[in-house]
């Protein structure tokens, strides 16, 4: 692991005078690994987390490849995914729906990994374009992964290159009912399988300079 | 024409290759490393070839050369000319330009980064540009496979069908028939 | 507290001999800032490494590669007709140029000669391609501004404009229409009578556009006078496009080279003579206009029928001679080119793509961002109208 300077333990001197010290990857990160969320102790509460949930998507917006390039159309009159309760939010502390538009190069990866931990639970993701599936028009690229469900869990994938608006919206539907029936269970099975994820990660993203869960 | 008079001119102080004619307004022109810089100033200058269009790198990999490009461009005449630098493809270095065009330098990170190609004191040139943790040779030189590099690094999904088009067209016209039976 | 900043700004911080400047983190006086690829106000998945001080930028890095996908060593493994679907990705918002360029140097070199309806009907196709850009470029510039509501219309009039590009080609964002040795098809029946309705409403988008957001006391409060390219910075800094319009240079393809028909139509190139955010908004916008105009023109001056697609080699054995050309075009950010190389075998030896945005978003752009406030960054990205996809490939 290579570390970065602002990640390395140093003295820091305050505005005030004081001198402290500050190690970044215990002070500014938790390092406890995800844990498994149970559901509720009765059903039919969790089913109405469930339907709750699935009423307000809110998607990251972090357009990651071409397909981003939709996502404005969906937001404006003509197709306003905002009539079935999807928004888009600037950070992925407010979201809950990870929108991978495409292909991932490893660098952004590494970005997407990050975002998709500092999310809170529960939380989707939804892998758009032939790109996520099987590495699309680049399979044979040296920049691209290839299967994005080795690297994060993926709850719902949308073929096409690129998918229409149309198939967006047909899309999130298909998840609000994946969501309803207690199936969308991405970020548990990422808590499971942590070491899994995190290896398969490692493999790709040659200079690992974060810590292993950042949140 | 113009090309013409305007390479006499400039083989009168310098000594070039030949001419490449490719259109009326695009001529390619070969020239040795080392009169690189006072043809680019004695262009930029004098000739008012003042744009650089693009900066870029060939791998002429059997001849063990890498071909640098240098396009030049002037808007008031409408042409452009490019420059051909031919380097060995060991141990390659070359000058940087980026004190006549600063934009020079971006494409000198790029190809420092994709073919290797040394600038030395071009800024920022050891940084990353745009791939991050690289670990093999530069990917854009010819001998670097890409596809057998994706099929180590990344976990591929079963599935996936390529077909060699001429083959497939074959049985696609002429069903029944082998395809390794012309 | 206040006493941390001299009063003399322009000294601050001191540059080193070598001309990088002294910024020391641990002094406490500076802030590193991050701003992308994660980032509502950055202009497509990259970043700047934003140094500030107070809220004032010292120093700006431009990251990209976040959407490297390595096209011009993939276009070097496929034949030249595999290429062809697949250099429309490079740049996402505006592939046509892609598609252009490519086809334009494939046919130089295998000295193909282009029928005269297909020019035509890849003059229209571009400029369209052009008013979809513009109209992206308007609703960002607005909403890094916090003006959500024009993106909200040029969005619309963007869909219109994408429903006649559906309707010609058969897909929204990637047309792969222009193909080497011509375009895939003529124009469907009617196609001129629906699209002078999509034009009237573009027009009836612009005058909305100007009026709230050209005319309003905010926008011109943060722009005018912001983000100014100097003249002297084009030639240097590779500046083309309407960046370099707004400065007072008629730099525009179109008219300097003319390719395809544009030496029958008739048009100006707009100019301005500001060249900070504001003007450079505002060529754009009349620049919109110009295309509505281009697009009527070549409407009612095309040929009605004719070959769209010249004969071209079988695809499966097609080698083209050893040569290398390069050719352009002006895209709605500047100057687009394809320098292609071949070497007698039926791939290419080398596509290098030469995208505005490589010159405008790295180095004009970490020139221009020193001395701006944070929250100015947005918009001063967004106003060199940039898409990283071109810049890393
Ligand atoms: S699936 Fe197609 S549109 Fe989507 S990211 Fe891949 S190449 Fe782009």
């Amino acid at each position: 692991m290579m570390t970065k300077p602002e990640l390395m333990k140093r003295m820091v001197k305050g505005p005030d005078g004081l001198e402290f010290e500050v190690d970044p990857l215990r002070d500014y990160y938790c390092e406890a690994p995800p844990t498994v969320m149970p559901g509720a102790y009765i059903q039919i509460v969790e089913d109405f987390f469930n339907w709750a949930r699935s009423q307000s998507l809110w998607i990251l917006g972090f357009g990651t490849g071409c397909g981003a390039i939709e996502m404005r159309p969906l937001m404006t009159p003509r197709f306003d995914a905002y009539r079935f309760g999807v928004a888009w939010r600037p950070t992925p502390r407010q979201a809950n729906l990870f929108i991978i538009s495409g292909y991932l190069s490893t660098k952004t990866l590494k970005r997407a990994i990050r975002a998709y931990e500092q999310m809170q639970n529960p939380k989707y993701v939804i892998g758009l374009g032939s790109c996520t599936i099987n590495g699309g028009m680049y399979w044979d690229s040296y920049n691209t992964i290839k299967k994005l469900d080795e690297y994060l869990p993926v709850d719902l994938y949308i073929a096409g290159c690129m998918p229409r608006p149309e198939a967006l919206l047909a899309g999130f539907e298909e998840m609000k009912k994946i969501i309803r029936a207690g199936k969308a269970e991405g970020a548990n099975q990422y808590a499971e399988n942590f070491a899994w994820y995190k290896a398969n990660q490692k493999r790709v993203i040659h200079d690992w300079d974060m810590p292993d869960y950042n949140w | 024409m113009a090309m013409k008079e305007l390479y006499a001119r400039l083989k009168a102080l310098y000594p070039l290759g030949e001419l490449t004619d490719q259109r009326r307004d695009l001529a390619f022109v070969t020239l040795p490393a080392a009169h690189l810089r006072d043809t680019i100033l004695h262009l930029r200058d004098k000739e008012g070839f003042t744009h650089l269009v693009l900066l870029t790198a060939v791998d002429w990999l059997e001849e063990g050369q890498f071909q640098l490009t240098y396009l030049l461009n002037n808007r008031q005449r409408a042409c452009d000319l490019g420059l051909r630098v031919m380097i060995s493809r060991d141990a390659a270095t070359m000058e940087g330009i980026h004190d006549i065009w600063p934009t020079a330098a971006t494409y000198q990170r790029e190809l420092r980064e994709m073919f290797g190609i040394d600038f030395p004191g071009s800024p920022r040139i050891e940084e990353e540009f745009i791939l991050e943790g690289w670990n093999d040779i530069p990917p854009y030189r010819r001998d670097f496979d890409t596809l057998k590099y994706a099929q180590e690094a990344y976990a591929e999904r079963p599935g996936r069908v390529t077909h060699d088009p001429e083959t497939h067209m074959r049985l696609q016209m002429y069903p029944g028939q082998h395809p390794a039976g012309k | 507290m206040f006493d941390m900043f001299p009063p003399d700004r322009s000294q601050y911080p001191a540059a080193k001999p070598d001309g990088t400047l002294d910024i020391d983190l641990t002094s406490g006086k500076y802030l590193k800032l991050w701003q992308g690829p994660n980032h509502p106000g950055i202009t497509g998945n990259m970043s700047v490494e934003l140094t500030v001080c107070g809220d004032e930028v010292v120093e700006g890095k431009t990251h990209v590669g976040y959407l490297h996908r390595g096209f011009e060593k993939l276009m070097e493994r496929r034949t030249f007709i595999q290429v062809f679907p697949i250099v429309c990705r490079v740049c996402v918002p505006e592939p046509d140029f892609n598609e252009y360029c490519y086809a334009a140097c494939v046919e130089e070199l295998a000295g193909i000669e282009v029928p005269e309806m297909a020019k035509w009907i890849r003059t229209l196709i571009l400029e369209m391609g052009r008013i979809n850009s513009y109209m992206m470029y308007l609703g960002g510039q607005a909403g890094a501004l916090g003006q959500g509501v024009i993106g909200q219309w040029t969005t619309y009039v963007r869909d219109l404009m994408l429903d006649r590009f559906e309707e010609l080609t058969g897909a929204r964002i990637y047309h792969m229409f222009i193909l080497p040795g011509g375009v895939r098809d003529t124009l469907p029946d009617g196609f001129a009578g629906r699209m002078e309705e999509t034009l009237r409403e573009v027009e009836k988008t612009l005058k909305d556009v100007y009026d709230v957001m050209f005319c309003n006391a905010v926008f011109k409060k943060r722009t005018v006078g912001m983000g100014v390219i100097d003249p002297s910075w084009l030639e240097p800094y590779g500046v083309t496009g309407p960046n370099a319009r707004a400065a007072g240079v008629a730099k525009d393809v179109r008219k300097d080279a003319p390719y395809l028909v544009y030496d029958r139509l008739d048009f100006e190139p707009v100019t301005g003579t500001n060249s900070d955010i504001y003007t450079r908004a505002d060529v754009r916008r009349r620049d919109v206009w110009v295309s509505v105009d281009l697009i009527r023109q070549i409407l009612a001056k095309m040929p009605k029928t004719g070959p769209v697609m010249a004969p071209i080699p079988n695809v499966l054995h097609w080698k083209i001679p050893r040569g290398e050309t390069y050719v352009r075009g002006e895209c709605s950010r500047g100057e687009y080119g394809y320098y292609l190389v071949t070497d007698g075998s039926g791939t290419p030896r080398r596509i290098n793509v030469r995208g505005p945005s490589y010159t405008h978003a790295m180095a004009l752009l970490e020139r221009m961002i020193v001395g701006c406030n944070i929250s100015d960054v947005a918009a001063l990205m967004v106003s060199l109208h940039t898409y990283p996809p071109e810049i890393e490939r």
